[in-house]
């Protein structure tokens, strides 16, 4: 049976094994390769989407879970040209160092600030994303950024 | 991470060749012999590329691997800088291994220069070559000019990518390229901008591509795809050693999407660890997922291995064992045993070192194919030229027909410096007669590394009647770097554990460093700042336990044993000196932005450490809270960093940002051990990495140095665990002599 949902905006079926985790389906199939494999348990947030704009780790999503959903990637964050304003910030910040983990960062906080459009330290304390270069001072200070300036001009 | 280190300097030819590409651009690249029989030509000789568009763009091309140090960034800036060109103009491209056979001698020769990561050796390679190499493209069209104009080149002047005429005219290098590129290059060695010339260099240049890390276009080994390419995972023995005695593959056949599945050898006991890690059982299939389904349906019956009944604790024990008997001498200074006699008092401590994972974000992988003369890798390297060297003797083809792409690397902390993944990748594209994408999973990755080792480290030192240090000795037990290792040499295997010229040694006159071998039953590696992280922890905990027993401020200690500013002998890497000046220069500037002294809240404490890293010189200061019932707090975080003339103040902040919570992390939480023969950790969350939540901010001071630039990817490690320990001890009286931290601080905090 074939699982219909939406991908980036674009009407998308599969039909495969559905306990198949989102993430591969994006990566080996789609060939949307901006979404990484991290741990494979849902713990380090690498593999972070959204789904009907909720932050997901799509590493443990079965593709049966999928059906019918709004998934959105790191590469349909930007609308044509246009950054997303915390994609805009993580590059004036100049946060990533290996950069592995930012599209599952930006995910997250995309999501963050979706929820909360002035997070407290404890909002952002409570993001749960690994990065192994320790980029976190820097991520805090690209939150912050995108938060005032959504507070202007709203995605 | 000095194993990759090269100690000899590289003979270089003097030439570049030049050429138009068909779209008109000047390509300049510079070759570099590489003798036959020295050591990996992709990490040794060196070189640059420069491509002018006709639209004016300058497109420069990065070497090295991009691990996350900034290279990709900072190795381009040091040829802008010299071409004389806006960093607005420049589009960085990822260069190739730029392996290719030499044309008039035997051997190899490599286009670009060293291209590995390791030893934060990048910038210092780099900083006069790659200079140069923007000097010489520079010249080239300066007299390309002078030739259009009539005009005696040295009346010339260039200025953002314009070359300019003495009565204002101006030709830009898009409209001087053509003709630059028939000329003859420099004969000689030119003439670098002065200090204070700079545009580029000192400036702060965020990170090149990070418009397409934020978009996901960013590829990584990890993305690579090949046409027809299959995926393979493989179930390795998870015992050290030992083999597969039996395999059911009979499931993991009917998993949709596998095509093969078959034994792969590995190494012999006790054999050189040159290839890959371990004996398993590969999975062929048509992606990632069926791959990992098929592996799961696999029934192996293992064969366990020497190491079977090994455990953390075993080691432990073999280290005490070891630490009781005599070891190699790896400096002596003055008269231990008199000096000790003669004592007023003496202070004693054993430290305890844990194994480290690397854990990069981005698992190992290696995209393979083989032709039967060549071969394509794409995969996230540190070390390309140990690839090539490895992917010719497995197959039979010439180095020069290997063809390796280099991609951004989702972390290396050193784990890159092995090719193992790249032998299995090779050993299943040779049995499946297919391009093939080995990957591994975060279980295979935690469990199969090459481990920073287990160390014991116990020093000794005594003070005189006016309760000065009047003797030093540091006897280390550990797993020397040529265990399982090839071409190491018994006279050296210290090297890597004990750090004989390091601080204190030159500033205490009775020196003693000895080292102890200990077998490990592990692969033995290199992380993020191998010796110096290992060897800062002991030491610098161990000043404050004398200043403690002398009645001394720790700070005072460290700079009274200083002393004078100073060049002393280091011969390991980062020599041939260590400036003592420029470790009191970190130390008093990290203690002043910290307030050092100030008086604290009841059950704060500032805590204090510095170290000499592969040339550079870091600071930490800690303020920490410790709390009745052992909670620990990092109130704030200081670095306070020398190394040398900054290239890209950006970078380095970001690199010692980095290091202080990847130090903070191991510090804190971060061990692996054995029971059983068995690796126990098996994910992240028990190799828990800090999340945001405990992840400080650190102020990062960068010291104004006129030296020449050392890296800076691993001097933030080294310090931050002392620092920290020192930090607890003043906040709670509680000493930390094993690592990690953990819950030992939980509770009594009763002052000892």
């Amino acid at each position: 049976m074939a699982i219909d949902f939406t991908l980036n905006q674009q009407r998308s079926s599969y039909r495969g094994d559905p306990s198949m985790p989102l993430l591969w389906y994006l990566r080996d199939h789609a060939r949307l390769t901006g979404t990484k494999f991290g741990c494979g348990i849902g713990y380090c947030g690498a593999c972070t989407v959204h789904i009907d704009g909720a932050a997901t780790r799509s590493c443990v999503t079965p593709m049966s879970q999928v059906a019918g959903r709004a998934v959105t990637t790191i590469e349909g964050l930007a609308r044509g040209g246009r950054l997303h304003p915390v994609q805009q910030a993580w590059i004036d910040e100049d946060v990533p160092q290996c950069g592995y983990c930012q599209a599952g960062q930006i995910m997250a906080a995309v999501d963050l600030l979706a929820r909360k459009p002035q997070p407290s330290e404890a909002d952002l304390a409570a993001l749960t994303n690994l990065c192994r270069c320790g980029t976190y001072p820097r991520i805090r200070r690209a939150i912050r950024r995108a938060a005032a300036q959504l507070q202007g001009e709203p995605w | 991470m000095s194993v990759l280190r090269s100690t000899g300097a590289l003979s270089r030819r003097d030439f570049l060749s030049v050429s138009t590409s068909a779209a008109g651009a000047l390509m300049v690249s510079w070759p570099w012999p590489c003798a036959p029989g020295a050591q990996p030509a992709g990490s040794r000789s060196l070189g640059a590329f420069v491509r002018i568009e006709a639209d004016g763009r300058i497109v420069i091309g990065a070497r090295g691997c991009e691990i996350g140090q900034g290279v990709k960034t900072s190795l381009p800036m040091l040829i802008a800088e010299e071409l004389d060109v806006p960093w607005s103009a420049v589009t960085v491209e990822q260069l190739p291994y730029g392996l290719i056979a030499s044309h008039d001698a035997p051997g190899y020769t490599s286009r670009y220069g060293p291209q590995g990561a390791g030893g934060s050796t990048s910038i210092p390679d780099g900083w006069k070559e790659l200079r140069q190499a923007g000097a010489r493209v520079r010249w080239l069209l300066v007299q390309a000019a002078a030739r259009i104009w009539q005009q005696p080149a040295g009346q010339l002047r260039t200025h953002a990518a314009h070359v300019l005429h003495p009565d204002g005219r101006s030709l830009s290098y898009a409209q001087l390229a053509a003709r630059a590129a028939t000329l003859t290059p420099a004969p000689a060695e030119l003439p670098l901008k002065p200090r204070g010339g700079y545009r580029i260099i000192g400036q702060p240049i965020r990170v090149t591509d990070a418009r397409e890390i934020v978009t996901g276009a960013a590829g990584y080994g990890i993305d690579a795809a090949i046409p027809g390419a299959l995926t393979a995972l493989i179930a390795r023995c998870p015992y050290f050693d030992g083999a597969v005695a039996h395999v059911d593959d009979a499931q993991a056949r009917r998993v949709p999407g596998v095509r093969q599945v078959f034994r792969i050898p590995g190494p012999q006991p006790g054999a050189v660890l040159d290839r890959n890690l371990a004996a398993g059982v590969a999975v062929v299939a048509d992606d990632f997922w069926s791959a990992r389904k098929g592996r799961e349906a696999l029934r192996i019956t293992w064969t366990q291995g020497p190491g079977a009944q090994d455990s953390s604790a075993a080691l432990e024990r073999r280290a005490v064992a070891a630490l009781a008997t005599r070891g190699k001498i790896a400096r002596r200074d003055g008269e231990l045993e008199a000096t000790r006699q003669a004592a007023a008092r003496v202070v004693e401590a054993v430290y305890v070192m844990p194994l480290l994972a690397h854990a990069t974000m981005e698992p190992p992988n290696a995209l393979i194919e083989l032709r039967p003369k060549r071969a394509l890798l794409v995969a996230s390297l540190q070390s390309p030229g140990g690839a090539s060297r490895m992917i010719s003797e497995m197959t039979g083809i010439a180095r020069p027909d290997i063809e390796i792409r280099l991609r951004r690397v989702g972390g290396g902390f050193g784990r890159g410096l092995q090719n193992d993944f790249v032998a299995e990748a090779v050993l299943v594209a040779q049995a499946a007669k297919a391009a093939v994408k080995v990957i591994w999973t975060r279980e295979d990755d935690l469990q199969n590394d090459f481990y920073r080792p287990f160390g014991l480290h116990q020093l000794a030192a005594t003070l005189d009647a006016q309760g000065r240090v009047s003797s030093w000795a540091h006897r280390v037990a550990a797993t020397p770097r040529k265990y399982r290792a090839a071409g190491m040499e018994e006279e050296s295997d210290w090297i890597g554990c004990a750090d004989p010229d390091g601080f204190p040694a030159g500033c205490v006159a009775n020196y003693l460093s000895e080292f102890v071998a200990v077998e490990l039953n592990l692969a033995r590696g290199w992380v993020r700042g191998p010796l110096p992280t290992f060897s800062a922890f002991p030491v610098q905990s161990f000043v404050d336990e004398i200043a403690l027993a002398a009645g001394a401020d720790p700070l005072a200690l460290r700079l009274e044993l200083l002393g004078a500013p100073r060049e002393l002998a280091y011969r390991d890497h980062g020599g041939p000196t260590l400036h003592t000046g420029r470790l009191a220069g970190v130390l008093r500037r990290a203690a002043q932005e910290i307030g050092y002294g100030r008086k604290l809240p009841p059950g704060h404490g500032i805590g204090l450490a510095s170290h000499f890293t592969h040339g550079g010189y870091v600071a930490h200061t800690f303020e920490v809270a410790v709390s009745a019932a052992g909670e620990l707090e990092v109130v704030r975080c200081v670095c306070a960093v020398d190394v040398g003339e900054v290239v890209n103040p950006l970078g380095v902040e970001a690199q010692m940002m980095g290091a202080t919570i990847d130090g903070l992390s191991t510090a804190l939480n971060l061990q692996i051990t054995v029971k059983d023969g068995r690796i126990e950790q098996s994910n992240f969350p028990d190799y828990p990495l800090l999340r945001m939540a405990a992840a400080p901010d650190v102020a990062v001071h960068l010291v104004a140095s006129e030296f020449p630039p050392s890296g800076a990817g691993e001097m933030g490690m080294p310090t931050v665990a002392p620092a920290l320990v020192n930090a607890i001890f003043a906040a709670s009286g509680r000493r930390i002599r094993r690592l990690p931290v953990g819950d030992q601080l939980k509770g009594s905090t009763a002052r000892s």
